[in-house]
């Protein structure tokens, strides 16, 4: 057998299992429940324009901001009403998937 | 013109376009350490089999000044030649001409040899190495790569399709080998992306080098791309070499019969697998001591190495294994592994090699990760192929068949066509522990000494119900034999298959979830 990795343990059904562990399992981030106020990009680009400001009220279906990705000029739409606690990006910004891009209260 | 100045004439036409793209271009690619197209057709093929043809085609580009522009061969070679006897079309890239770009007749080249290979019934072996579409060559080129694909799929579970990526393989260019069988890869030569490391870097801002984002690791490791990964040219072609005696021609054979030879005493089968459910194993050992001189041919290595799946012969027969690795996050199965089996399964059914599937599982991997990540529709997958396969199907539970995992790992119930089982089964809806607490929860709790009442109840389960001979006396079980006994059994249960014949209900095609 070759012994070059580590031997874990794994938990099936309560009983656990000698075995290796996997870089993939090992390395998987643990779940936490989706924040609906705080608003991440769908989808990697740049921010093109913001239209609101920290502290601003803004109110369901108001435009936040607009990410340009994939030749198509994204407008973020604001699902609740409330007030803008921060913005985390500025225009021109290059953002990944899942950025922070801003937090309402 | 007297015919020996013809002849002369054509060895000097011919000198001229073996040359490729000419000495400074092949220097080049001999400094990233690559051979040159037609170098790597020779050293796959027997040797003086290759017969080429198309060698004079050009391409016929008037956009762009690409009328003053001559490709020899247009930057691909095609033909056809023999690895080991057996019959094969190939096609290979050739770099230094356009940097292996695609353009229209380029495309028609690799587009004739497969037709023949088809028409003709003969694997199809396609070596990768090309910069992509040739822009010059406009919506042509992507026509090009279009009718590629099409081939690729109505070629698919017809003849064997094998792709070997020796250079880049970049934007459309990768469906091809995705679409096929096979992906030989070679550390730090191949490359396989969607899109590639500048438009990452343009669009996101994120840097990162070719051989991590889509090298022959990235695909043979993560994203399980590739089946075959080799550290030189060299090695490669001899897993090619190899694959092919595995495989038939086609899916109206058999592959070709080897001599048999019996496994090495090394591999002592009644001593690899610890009584302990919980211990592991290598359960490469257990197929290593049934096989035929010991040799196991593995696919997909480094690539959810909890399932193993490869070729081996029984007999002189090949046969393909299906394995949960105790040593590998205890065997289960998850997305990956499912996938990965999943289309083994299919690849033998379809090419009438015969499954033997080797159980020790103790279920799915439990996680947020796994179900958000589609386990039920990936882990259908196993089900979908076991059951739809025709082929023989032998099962041998070495230790561990619970729940789920029981029913998937080629059971009786998705129509195996022989199950065994060693002394040390365990067939059961789930792990001893597991069922104990939930059958005698109430026994548990209540009892003075909740902890000692608990190993109680988990060993009356286990003497009880973790045994092969619950099953048996259903008949979901053949027969309870000796590992010793393994090969035995498995060999003669492949050869009273041999001529297997079950008809299925008439359909278009099935709908398997991917």
């Amino acid at each position: 057998m070759n012994k070059s990795k580590k031997l874990g343990f794994l938990n099936i059904d309560t009983s656990l299992y000698q075995t290796r562990i996997s870089n993939k399992f090992q390395n998987r981030k643990p779940y936490e429940p989706a924040d609906p106020r705080i608003i991440l990009s769908f989808i990697p680009g740049i921010v093109l324009d913001i239209m609101i400001k920290p502290g601003q009220l803004v109110s369901k279906g108001e435009d936040l901001m607009i990410l340009d990705a994939m030749k198509m000029q994204n407008k973020l739409k604001c699902i609740m009403n409330g007030k803008v606690k921060s913005i985390a990006v500025k225009k021109g910004d290059k953002v990944s998937k899942g950025t922070v891009l801003l937090e309402l209260e | 013109m007297p015919i020996n100045k013809k002849i002369r004439e054509l060895q000097e036409k011919r000198e001229k376009v073996l040359l490729g793209g000419g000495e400074q271009a092949i220097e080049k690619q001999k400094a990233m350490g690559k051979r040159t197209a037609r170098e790597r057709i020779m050293a796959l093929l027997d040797e003086n089999s290759f017969n080429e043809y198309d060698l004079f085609v050009e391409h016929d580009a008037r956009d762009f000044d690409m009328d003053k522009k001559s490709l020899p061969s247009d930057g691909v070679i095609i033909g056809s030649g023999t690895i080991y006897g057996a019959p094969v079309a190939i096609f290979a890239q050739d770099f230094t001409v356009a940097g292996g770009s695609l353009g229209l007749m380029h495309s028609r080249k690799i587009t004739k040899i497969m037709d023949h290979a088809l028409k003709m019934r003969m694997p199809l072996i396609g070596i990768n190495d090309s910069g992509g579409a040739r822009i010059q060559e406009g919506v042509n080129s992507l026509a090009g790569y279009g009718e590629i694909f099409f081939r690729n799929t109505i070629s698919s579970g017809v003849i064997p399709q094998l792709s070997v990526i020796l250079g880049p393989c970049a934007g459309g260019a990768v469906y091809s080998p995705a679409l096929t069988d096979f992906v030989f890869v070679v550390d730090n030569i191949s490359k396989m992306f969607i899109t590639g490391p500048e438009v990452i870097k343009t669009v996101l801002g994120e840097e990162i080098s070719m051989e991590d984002l889509g090298g022959a690791r990235v695909h043979s490791e993560i994203t399980g791309n590739a089946h075959f990964f080799a550290l030189s040219e060299e090695e490669c072609f001899e897993q090619i070499k190899k694959l092919i005696t595995f495989i038939p021609w086609n899916n109206s054979q058999k592959a070709r019969n080897f001599e048999p030879g019996e496994p090495k005493p090394e591999y002592n089968i009644n001593k690899i697998v610890p009584e302990d459910p919980t211990l592991p194993y290598d359960v490469k050992d257990v197929i290593r001591a049934v096989v035929d001189n010991s040799d196991f041919f593995e696919i997909m290595e480094l690539y959810a190495k909890n399932i193993v799946i490869g070729f081996g012969r029984m007999g002189g027969r090949t046969t393909g294994f299906v394995a949960n690795q105790p040593l590998e996050m205890a065997g289960v199965l998850d997305v990956d592994s499912s996938d990965k089996a999943a289309r083994f399964i299919r690849y033998c059914d379809a090419f009438n090699i015969p499954i033997i599937t080797l159980v020790d599982l103790p279920g799915y991997l439990p996680g947020v990760d796994q179900e958000h990540a589609g386990v039920i529709r990936h882990g259908a997958k196993v089900l979908y192929a076991y059951s739809e396969a025709t082929v023989p199907k032998l099962t041998v539970i070495l230790r561990k068949a619970y729940g789920g995992g029981y029913i998937a790992m080629s059971s009786r119930h998705l129509r195996a066509d022989f199950v065994f089982a060693w002394p040390s089964a365990e067939i059961a809806v789930m792990g001893p522990e597991g069922a104990a607490n939930i059958i005698f929860r109430k026994e548990i709790m209540t009892a003075a000494d909740p902890d000692g009442m608990r190993k109680q109840k988990v060993d009356e389960y286990k003497t009880k119900f973790a045994n092969p001979y619950v099953a048996a006396s259903r008949g979901y079980v053949d027969a309870v034999i000796v590992p010793s006994e393994t090969r035995k059994f498995l060999m003669h249960s492949i050869e009273v298959s041999e001529n297997k014949d079950v008809t299925m209900p008439y359909k278009k095609h099935g709908l398997p979830p991917f």
